[in-house]
């Protein structure tokens, strides 16, 4: 079957690709700028079409909960918010990382801190890849730039959740959330029938319980426990790196930068090679796993590395660890719901040569 | 082949349905589009404005602050924007309400009374599409049978009777746009 062509804002990208990918179940409670998500699925009724369940919760902790039960139970679920609601759901987020489950998370980030502004931002960083909630966890965290990410991006984090049993996070923010630009479509795909064997179904008398909890009493169990998972993410920052490069090739500035950043900073190259300014751009597109591999190679040959964020500076930690010390590394950020503009990008460039 | 263009003025005067239409039709001839609206509360009874990227090429930042071509619809945002515009672009403005006009000597400047037509044309619903008819005539990008297509696609059908008035509104706006300067 041919894809779709359609021209759609990244939140009505993400709520088609979860239909079109066969998702059981979507939970959640509306914000804004993420609301079209639940919004368009309601509209879409996709019950009639494939079964899904979509169902608003009263808040965002039921919203998360009901995940972890759809997940527990084998299926397909997914939640959405926006930085806030994020905030609220981080206990049950940690439960479910805690208790191996996959789902799909995605934070269309706003500008914090608190209820701070319905402007996008990328200041939900720290969160989604350092814990967020409680105990020593990660989310595999996918950083999408265009709106044909917001919708490729779902039936990907499905794939990455169940592979790995761990909970995935679109990490988006408002500019990509409402932003329309031409999406491909792939066609619908059947929900799952067969579920994995670790799933609560029902015990039938061939096997013992499954038993899907994140408590352990006994603190030598649970060390095994919390060596297993951390197993599990050093097979991710084995496997399941990803990122894209911009002009790297004779790049003698780096830019690094992800999301809405990443798509402001590839018009910065642009505009610095128009100067005879030898920049390029490594976009993250995995942030947990980070690309520390990568960045560390290219280090060496950048007089000057800048980490471009729509926060205060947080990836820059990560950037400064990959880096390792080899050439200077500075942030260049706005904050508060700012998109910095290419031509602000290009001047700070410039005051490091 | 990039165009990077600003449609700014109030909230309700159509600025973010032109800016789909237009995206949506230059999709239609496999152009790479963007469109990225203002949201929120500068949206409610203030000031709207639509950013739309159409290349030949992929798109890098859909956030902009200087553009090929800036099409302005009130006095505050020809206030706020008038200075975006690249040397060698272009403004176009209605001329309805304006009490300070556009002075740039290094831009083309063109008025289209796209108000005051669509209100001679009872027909005020369609004044953004004079608007963009007036802004093909000058870039002609995108054939009208695409922006009736996109027109179309964008329309829920309980409106597709007003595509003949739309047409019209479009034609009408390559006639009367007219250039101010050298």
């Amino acid at each position: 079957m041919e894809k779709e062509l359609r021209l759609m804002k990244g939140n009505e990208a993400i709520a088609e690709a979860a239909i079109r990918a066969g998702v059981d179940a979507y939970f959640g409670y509306p914000i804004t700028p993420q609301s079209e998500i639940l919004e368009y699925l309601m509209e879409a009724n996709p019950y009639e079409k494939t079964g899904m369940v979509v169902l608003q919760a009263e808040s965002e902790p039921a919203a998360i909960n009901m995940v972890y039960g759809g997940a527990a139970c084998g299926k397909k679920v997914m939640t959405t918010s926006s930085s806030p609601g994020i905030s609220l759901m981080q206990e049950g987020i940690s439960y479910i990382a805690g208790a191996e489950l996959p789902c799909l998370i995605v934070n269309v980030v706003r500008g914090g801190p608190g209820l701070g502004t319905i402007q996008p931002s990328q200041s939900d960083y720290f969160q989604a890849c350092k814990g967020g909630g409680h105990g020593d966890y990660h989310l595999l965290v996918l950083a999408p730039a265009s709106v044909q990410e917001m919708a490729d991006f779902v039936e990907l984090a499905f794939d990455l959740a169940f592979k790995y049993r761990n909970p995935v996070m679109i990490l988006s923010d408002g500019a990509i959330g409402q932003m329309m630009e031409k999406v491909y479509l792939k066609p619908y795909r059947e929900r799952e029938k067969t579920l994995p064997e670790w799933a609560t179904t029902g015990k039938p008398p061939t096997r013992e319980r499954n038993i899907i909890t994140s408590l352990n009493l006994d603190p030598y169990l649970h060390e095994k426990h919390n060596q297993k998972i951390q197993a599990k993410y050093r097979e991710m920052e084995k496997n399941e790196v990803r990122f894209e490069e911009f002009q790297t090739e004779d790049a003698e500035y780096l830019f690094v930068a992800y999301g809405t950043s990443a798509r402001v900073c590839q018009k910065a190259v642009q505009l610095a090679r128009t100067e005879g300014i030898k920049a390029g751009l490594i976009r993250p597109i995995t942030l947990y796993p980070f690309p520390s591999v990568r960045i560390n190679e290219l280090a060496g040959k950048m007089k000057h590395i800048i980490s471009v964020e729509m926060s205060a500076g947080q990836m820059v930690e990560d950037v400064r660890l990959a880096v390792n010390g080899q050439t200077e590394v500075t942030h260049f950020g706005r904050m508060g719901g700012v998109i910095p503009t290419p031509e602000e990008v290009l001047e700070d460039l410039k005051s490091k040569i | 082949m990039t165009e990077e263009i600003l449609i700014a003025g109030f909230g309700g005067q159509g600025i973010l349905s032109m800016g789909k239409i237009l995206a949506y039709s230059a999709m239609m001839q496999d152009f790479e589009v963007s469109w990225m609206p203002s949201y929120g509360p500068e949206m409610r009874g203030g000031t709207a404005n639509v950013t739309v990227i159409i290349s030949t090429e992929r798109i890098s930042s859909p956030i902009l602050r200087q553009f090929d071509t800036a099409i302005i619809l009130n006095q505050q945002s020809l206030d706020k924007f008038e200075k975006s515009v690249k040397s060698g672009g272009m403004l176009i403005y209605d001329g309805n309400g304006i009490t300070r006009h556009p002075e740039r000597k290094d831009i083309e400047i063109y008025r289209i009374d796209a108000a005051e037509e669509a209100a001679r044309m009872k027909s005020p619903r369609t004044f953004n599409m004079i608007v963009l008819g007036g802004y093909l005539k000058i870039k002609p990008l995108i054939k009208i049978e695409n922006v009736i297509e996109g027109l179309r696609k964008s329309l829920p059908e309980r409106y597709h009777k007003m595509i003949p008035d739309n047409e019209k509104a479009l034609i009408r706006g390559m006639e009367i746009i007219r250039k101010l300067n050298n």
